[in-house]
């Protein structure tokens, strides 16, 4: 017979099941969205471009004066955390991570965003 | 009594002065002029602490102070101001922005002209600011000013403009509205004619073989016109125009916005060429008289959040011709001997549709229907050559845009139909016939986001007389370093030549009309197909800190079938299918740079080497200079107040020696010389925009009076076996004056 102790653990792991049943039903068209920090144009095609060299990302957006990105992606292929680590590969920070500052400094000046005066520079013009 | 009187005074001095309020309104000072009141600003006397501050009217009260004589006005982000009070009511007080404070967006004005260093294809977009530097009038004079397509004048009579590009007539260009085919077949001659210029917002050419998109019939290139829509333009606009030679045009626009998503538009363009003009004394007018009326009515709707968008056009086109002969009366002379004389009237119906569905979840997809229906019949005789047509097509095209895994890989695919009846007459003869095609089409773009980026386009087709086929076509793009493009292309187009329609100039000459029958199924002859391969580099810098465009361009259309045109003989024209070869080389090297500020020069030299295999031999195409040169000055002074300013613009084509046809059976007095001379034409505009709403422009076309003496052979007997107005290699028309104004709500 059941005690209701192990009653309690049989409806704690169904629950478990339940919510992995969820998790696995996962978005092939996931719109995910968060901040990644950045400056100008240059930036926008770099991390543009890093977002969208991760498999399973479709399509990339990043909005420069609200520093957006929106994404939509295959949550069977990747995560929004892979695309997050690969910006910050890129020197960029996002909400969650952060670029090594090696790589920060290989930027060029303009797009050192962690400069409060970089935004005033020069950007060239990218077309 | 002395006392009392002081008393007196001080109380009229207290009513006058103590218990008056001085007032006024203080505005913001803006270049549009437009009244804006600021509320909350401090208004104090001039070395106290007594002071006020202005409601949200901007209005402020303060009483009189007799030991103050000055008011400060100040406000944030503001010049302060000091005013001397000597009024009661200071009425309204302007508060000019502190310039210093405020931050200045350094904008770069983008060229008129665009040569694009992303696009995988060779695309220039013309705006609408370069089309207004040819003031007049419809698509076909639009091109003047820009180096990248040939206007030439098909013969002395007609005075039809017709375009070359890369060295090649009209005809091999495909024509596109809104990217839906136009200029086909009927209206190949006059249909450049058919589309206003002020109708349109911007053209795009590209050189090349260009996308399976839109068919396979394109041969040099595409070029597309964009037309204004009616969310975007002005509510009314409003042009007219006027030249020496008594032609007059109007251009108007009305639009109104129903709601946010809907708009319409009415478009109405008129011309009339009233003036009997014949200054070189041949007998010959020497532009027709014309009367043309076209209107167009436009829908678009446009609901962004659901991720539709709809066009529906309406055009309607009414356009008379006469030339020929000063005294010639169609009423009595029409298929005459008395005088030689001819007419064209035209009218045609264009209906189209546009929809298009982008998924709002995944904006990388969309799908998108486009559909449109044409009828043109032409009515009209060149001296006692009769020609009609008639001329009904159907298009439907149907796109879905997606992507392979990621935006790194984009395709469209889709299917399409093509209907077209033909119903024409030759003087007695009948060349009816019936046109139907489907097709099937897809186009992959790969871009690496780094260097390399192509678009690869298959289209499969079937087409009851061309058969069925295949049409490739390779579009790629590798950035060398920093602002230079290296582009190749290479593909094949296939089409059914109208030799009568593209070559209508034929009936103003006594020429005998001789089509060499090869079985085929056009006119007894064989389609055309050609294969179109180019290279091109473009290079964008910065000289003396201002931008600089560089680039160089060869492409090379060799054609494996083709209806050579062949005006060799003088007493005949013939139409055969091409046995042995026919390539055409065309080199294209163009320098922008800005002088100064504001002011654009263009040079751009152009070498075409377009060698067909005559049946007489192999030959230069006729009446195609090797030589070309080009040059454009741009000038515009700062914008003022109210957008006042000039604009300046002065143009020189220069054309190198030119082979004619032969002429050696001819009697000696009909004979032409084997080649004719260089020569340049100069065409100059001034503008001046009176402000943002108005402006009037002055200029000149042909300013240096170049003609050709005697544009037309035999021009003193027209009936006769020599009279030809079809070598025609300078223009008819000597130098054109014109004056114009536009209006814009």
């Amino acid at each position: 017979m059941f005690t209701t102790k192990t009653f309690g653990k049989i409806i704690w792991m169904a629950s478990i099941l339940l919510v992995s049943v969820q998790l696995n039903a996962q978005d092939k068209n996931k719109k995910v969205s968060f901040e990644v920090k950045g400056n100008c144009g240059m930036c926008k095609a770099r991390i543009e471009k890093a977002a969208l060299k991760v498999k399973g990302v479709k399509y990339v957006n990043w909005d420069i004066p609200s520093k957006k990105i929106t994404l939509i992606l295959d949550e069977n292929k990747c995560s929004p955390m892979d695309v997050r680590k690969a910006i910050a590969l890129k020197g960029h920070d996002t909400d969650s991570t952060k670029a090594d500052i090696k790589t920060y400094n290989n930027l060029p000046a303009c797009c050192k965003y962690r400069d409060p005066n970089s935004i005033h520079m020069d950007h060239g013009t990218k077309h | 009594m002395k006392s009392s009187l002081i008393v007196l005074f001080l109380f009229f001095n207290y009513l006058s002065f103590s218990q008056l309020q001085i007032k006024g309104t203080v505005l913001e000072f803006n270049l549009d002029n437009k009244e804006k009141v600021l509320s909350n600003v401090n208004v104090l006397w001039l070395d106290s602490n007594i002071g006020t501050t202005t409601n949200e009217l901007g209005e402020f009260a303060i009483p009189y102070k007799k030991e103050y004589q000055k008011l400060v006005v100040s406000y944030v982000g503001f010049k302060t101001d000091t005013i001397t009070v000597n009024r009661p009511n200071l009425g309204k007080i302007w508060l000019h922005p502190d310039v210093e404070l405020e931050e200045v967006v350094v904008r770069k004005k983008l060229n008129p002209i665009q040569k694009s260093l992303f696009n995988v294809q060779n695309v220039v977009t013309v705006d609408s600011r370069e089309m207004l530097k040819a003031a007049c009038c419809n698509l076909s004079e639009s091109f003047e000013t820009n180096p990248s397509v040939d206007v030439n004048i098909s013969d002395a009579v007609t005075g039809a403009k017709q375009i070359q590009m890369l060295g090649l007539n009209s005809p091999y260009l495909l024509f596109t509205q809104e990217n839906m085919p136009s200029i086909r077949g009927a209206s190949q001659i006059y249909g450049l004619s058919f589309i206003p210029g002020s109708w349109i917002e911007s053209i795009q050419i590209t050189k090349g073989a260009g996308s399976v998109l839109n068919g396979f019939e394109s041969i040099s290139g595409q070029i597309n016109s964009e037309l204004v829509k009616p969310l975007t333009d002005s509510e009314l606009f409003l042009n007219m125009y006027a030249n020496n030679y008594e032609r007059y045009e109007l251009n108007t626009r009305y639009n109104t916005v129903l709601n946010d998503k809907l708009a319409a538009g009415i478009y109405l363009h008129a011309n009339l060429r009233d003036g009997i003009i014949d200054r070189n004394a041949d007998n010959f007018l020497d532009t027709p008289l014309a009367k043309q009326i076209n209107f167009m009515n436009r829908w678009q709707f446009l609901d962004p959040d659901k991720g539709w968008v709809s066009f529906l056009n309406a055009q309607f086109l009414l356009d008379e011709k006469q030339t020929g002969e000063k005294n010639f009366d169609p009423k009595t002379d029409q298929f005459t001997n008395n005088a030689w004389g001819s007419e064209v009237k035209t009218n045609r119906l264009d209906i189209s549709a546009k929809l298009g569905y982008v998924f709002p979840e995944l904006p990388y997809q969309s799908f998108g229907y486009q559909t449109a229906f044409s009828h043109h019949d032409q009515n009209s005789y060149y001296g006692l050559n009769l020609y009609d047509i008639k001329h009904t097509s159907y298009y439907s095209n149907a796109i879905f845009n997606s992507i392979i895994g990621s935006t790194q890989h984009k395709f469209k695919t889709g299917l399409s139909f093509n209907h077209d009846r033909f119903e024409e007459n030759v003087n007695t003869t009948n060349y009816d016939r019936i046109d139907n095609s489907v097709g099937a089409f897809f186009e992959y773009t790969y871009d690496n986001l780094e260097k390399l980026s192509f678009v690869a386009g298959l289209r499969l087709d079937n087409h009851n007389r061309l058969g069925t086929f295949i049409t490739p076509r390779l579009h790629l793009r590798y950035s060398l370093w920093n602002k230079a493009s290296l582009r190749l292309s290479t593909g094949r187009g296939k089409r059914a030549s109208n030799i009568f329609a593209e070559n209508q100039q034929l009936f103003a000459s006594s020429r005998a009309i001789n089509i060499v029958n090869n079985s085929g199924n056009l006119y007894s002859l064989h389609p055309e197909t050609a294969w179109n391969t180019g290279i091109g580099f473009v290079q964008k810098l910065y000289l003396w800190n201002r931008a600089m465009d560089l680039s160089l361009d060869f492409y090379r259309i060799a054609f494996t079938d083709q209806v050579i045109v062949d005006w060799e003989n003088p007493r005949a024209i013939s139409f055969y299918n091409l046995s042995g070869k026919s390539v055409s080389k065309s080199l294209q090297v163009d320098l922008s740079y800005e002088l100064i500020q504001n002011m654009n020069l263009r040079l751009t030299y152009k070498n075409y080497d377009v060698k067909v295999d005559y049946q007489s031999g192999s030959l230069q195409k006729p009446l195609q200079p090797l030589h070309r040169f080009f040059t454009n000055l741009s000038y515009e002074t700062p914008r003022k107040y109210r957008q006042r300013h000039w604009r300046m613009d002065f143009t020189l084509h220069w054309q190198g020696e030119q082979r004619l046809p032969n002429t050696t059976t001819n009697a000696t007095a009909y004979q032409l010389p084997a080649k004719t001379a260089a020569y340049s034409i100069i065409n100059s505009q001034l503008t001046r925009a009176v402000n943002e709403k108005f402006e009037v422009y002055l200029g000149g076309e042909n300013i240096g009076n170049t003609t050709q003496k005697k544009p037309i052979l035999s021009a003193e007997d027209p009936f006769g076996p020599y009279f030809d107005s079809t070598v025609l290699f300078a223009p008819v028309l000597g130098e054109t004056y014109y004056l114009g104004f536009r209006y814009r709500l």
